[in-house]
């Protein structure tokens, strides 16, 4: 049965400190409002998995939240770096990050894999790159049938994976519209699958080819709406880009950071609170 | 058209390149602003995948992210992402990938990864996203990158992507490798033996300006040609195009409350 919960006590029963935590979302629907809520209960030592870190890893690092990341690609989409995520990377502040760096291709793989309870997911990848001397995780593997020599990675399976879609219905049924990423594996990879969703309606309409969770993976829904902002959800609000650029500047400086953080984030109780503060900063 | 910039001759000199019918893989930037003007002028048939999982996308504003919704709202279809790099690009059903990087070397190996040892970098980069794989398995590899000794380097701090790599042949990669580099100040193709060496030059740029722009001794192909300088009618549709992706990201966006 899925449970349907608001967003802090499912953060609150569902993610210890230490646990390994996939935001998934490819620019589009990234769950930052759960994000900020593991910032305001004071999450430690977790271990990020995400494909695209974005702003939401770098507030989540830069919080000091997380030991370990796993990720392949690490920028400001269009904008440049990740700041905080650099600090860490460059000089450990707050504190040193452990890096599980693959390719897209190579965490898409290790998503798929975990989603289907295989040991390791295969690929014809990390050919002519120098992660693997960096990285134990990647392997190879010889085909028993062709003989032919294949990258593996080891399967990923979050203790929790955390999506954010726009709807879901009474039952827990999740469906999402528009750029899916690698959303429905990192889902169906995780032990623990929570949704924070923009809208919960009586009944979805028949999904077709549309990507839906079925209740039965989905183990709790948030009601949460904007819970995606400053990316955004299809059909609903637009990704903020100037948000994005102004990310630049406030993350570039670890005091104006921190000021930032615990203004918007730790200084408001929820994600409502969090949008309000920033429209009257707006006004 | 005596009144152009080097990043607009370096992104028409790159468009003019893709054909109609081309099956490309973009990334956001320049690789992006050459593709859709490629898709405005000669080849209307231009087929964009952008690794977000948009199939022939048509934007009428160039993206900053590689997921903006106008990608998908123009797309002829949208995929999860794990199949545009197992079943679309391993599949070698890419003919064209656009890739840029940090720092380039004579072989066309590229990083994007660190700057300094991967252990404690000078400075760390976003790392390897979709490149890896784009350079192993799109059937070519345009390479777009501004020249300066410090990003075309006689050896790279990290190799994020192959080029002409020792060994390419029985890698497994699917691709041949690079073809070209579009640079600001001219264009570089593998000769024999993967060496990159500048093949042309633009109007009022000479050899001497090119090779001072690269980090390594750079040859001069067999033959070198001149590249046209930007059409009116080039110059007008990028600039239109520019225009419009200012205005687009500049609309301030509510906020959903």
């Amino acid at each position: 049965m899925t449970e349907f919960l608001p967003l802090s006590e499912a953060i609150a029963k569902h993610v210890p400190d230490g646990a390994s935590v996939a935001l998934e979302g490819f620019t589009h629907l990234i769950p930052f409002a759960a994000g900020h809520e593991l910032i305001r209960q004071g999450r430690q030592q977790l271990h990020l998995i995400r494909m695209t870190p974005d702003l939401i890893y770098d507030q989540l690092i830069g919080m000091g939240a997380a030991r370990r990341l796993t990720f392949s690609w690490g920028g400001n989409p269009g904008v440049g770096s990740l700041h905080r995520l650099r600090d860490a990377v460059e000089q450990g502040w707050p504190r040193p990050l452990e890096l599980d760096e693959h390719s897209h291709a190579g965490m898409a793989a290790g998503y798929r894999a975990g989603a289907a309870r295989l040991p390791f997911g295969t690929l014809r990848g990390y050919i002519g790159t120098d992660l693997p001397k960096h990285n134990p995780n990647i392997r190879s593997v010889r085909c028993p049938y062709t003989g032919e020599e294949l990258a593996t990675v080891p399967a990923l399976n979050p203790d929790v994976t955390i999506l954010h879609a726009q709807r879901a219905d009474r039952r827990g049924n999740v469906a999402i519209e528009g750029i899916v990423g690698a959303q429905r594996e990192a889902g169906l990879a995780a032990k623990m699958l929570i949704v924070t969703v923009e809208e919960i309606v009586d009944e979805l309409p028949p999904a077709m080819n549309g990507v839906l969770l079925p209740h039965f993976t989905v183990g709790v829904v948030s009601h949460c709406p904007g819970g995606a902002w400053p990316s955004y959800a299809q059909g609903r609000y637009s990704r903020d880009n100037d948000f994005y650029l102004r990310w630049d500047d406030i993350a570039r400086d670890r005091g104006h950071f921190t000021e930032w953080m615990e203004r918007h984030v730790r200084g408001t109780s929820d994600h409502r609170g969090f949008l309000e503060s920033l429209r009257r900063v707006a006004a | 058209m005596s009144d152009y910039s080097r990043d607009e001759m370096m992104t028409v000199a790159a468009a003019r390149m893709l054909w109609d019918g081309c099956v490309c893989f973009v990334g956001i930037g320049l690789p992006s602003a050459a593709c859709n003007l490629a898709r405005l002028t000669h080849a209307p048939g231009l087929v964009l995948i952008y690794e977000s999982g948009t199939i022939g996308t048509r934007p009428t504003v160039l993206p900053l992210s590689i997921g903006d919704g106008e990608l998908a709202e123009t797309a002829a279809c949208v995929v999860p992402l794990p199949d545009i790099f197992s079943d679309y690009l391993q599949a070698g059903r890419v003919d064209v990938g656009f890739l840029g990087a940090a720092q380039i070397d004579r072989l066309g190996n590229l990083n994007s990864t660190v700057i300094g040892p991967y252990a404690k970098p000078k400075t760390r980069l976003p790392g390897a996203g979709g490149a890896t794989e784009i350079a192993a398995h799109a059937k070519q590899v345009f390479i777009v990158m501004k020249a300066s000794p410090r990003s075309f380097v006689a050896a790279l701090d990290f190799q994020t992507s192959g080029g002409h790599f020792e060994g390419r042949g029985k890698s497994g990669a699917r691709g041949g490798g690079p073809t070209v580099v579009v640079t600001d100040v001219g264009i570089l193709k593998p000769q024999p033996g993967g060496e990159l060496a500048l093949v042309a030059v633009y109007p009022g740029i000479p050899v001497e300006g090119a090779r001072a722009a690269i980090g390594w001794k750079l040859a001069v192909g067999p033959r070198l040609e001149t590249i046209d300088a930007p059409t009116m009618h080039e110059l007008a549709t990028l600039r239109a195009l520019e225009a419009r992706t200012i205005a687009a990201h500049r609309e301030p966006v509510r906020l959903p409350i």
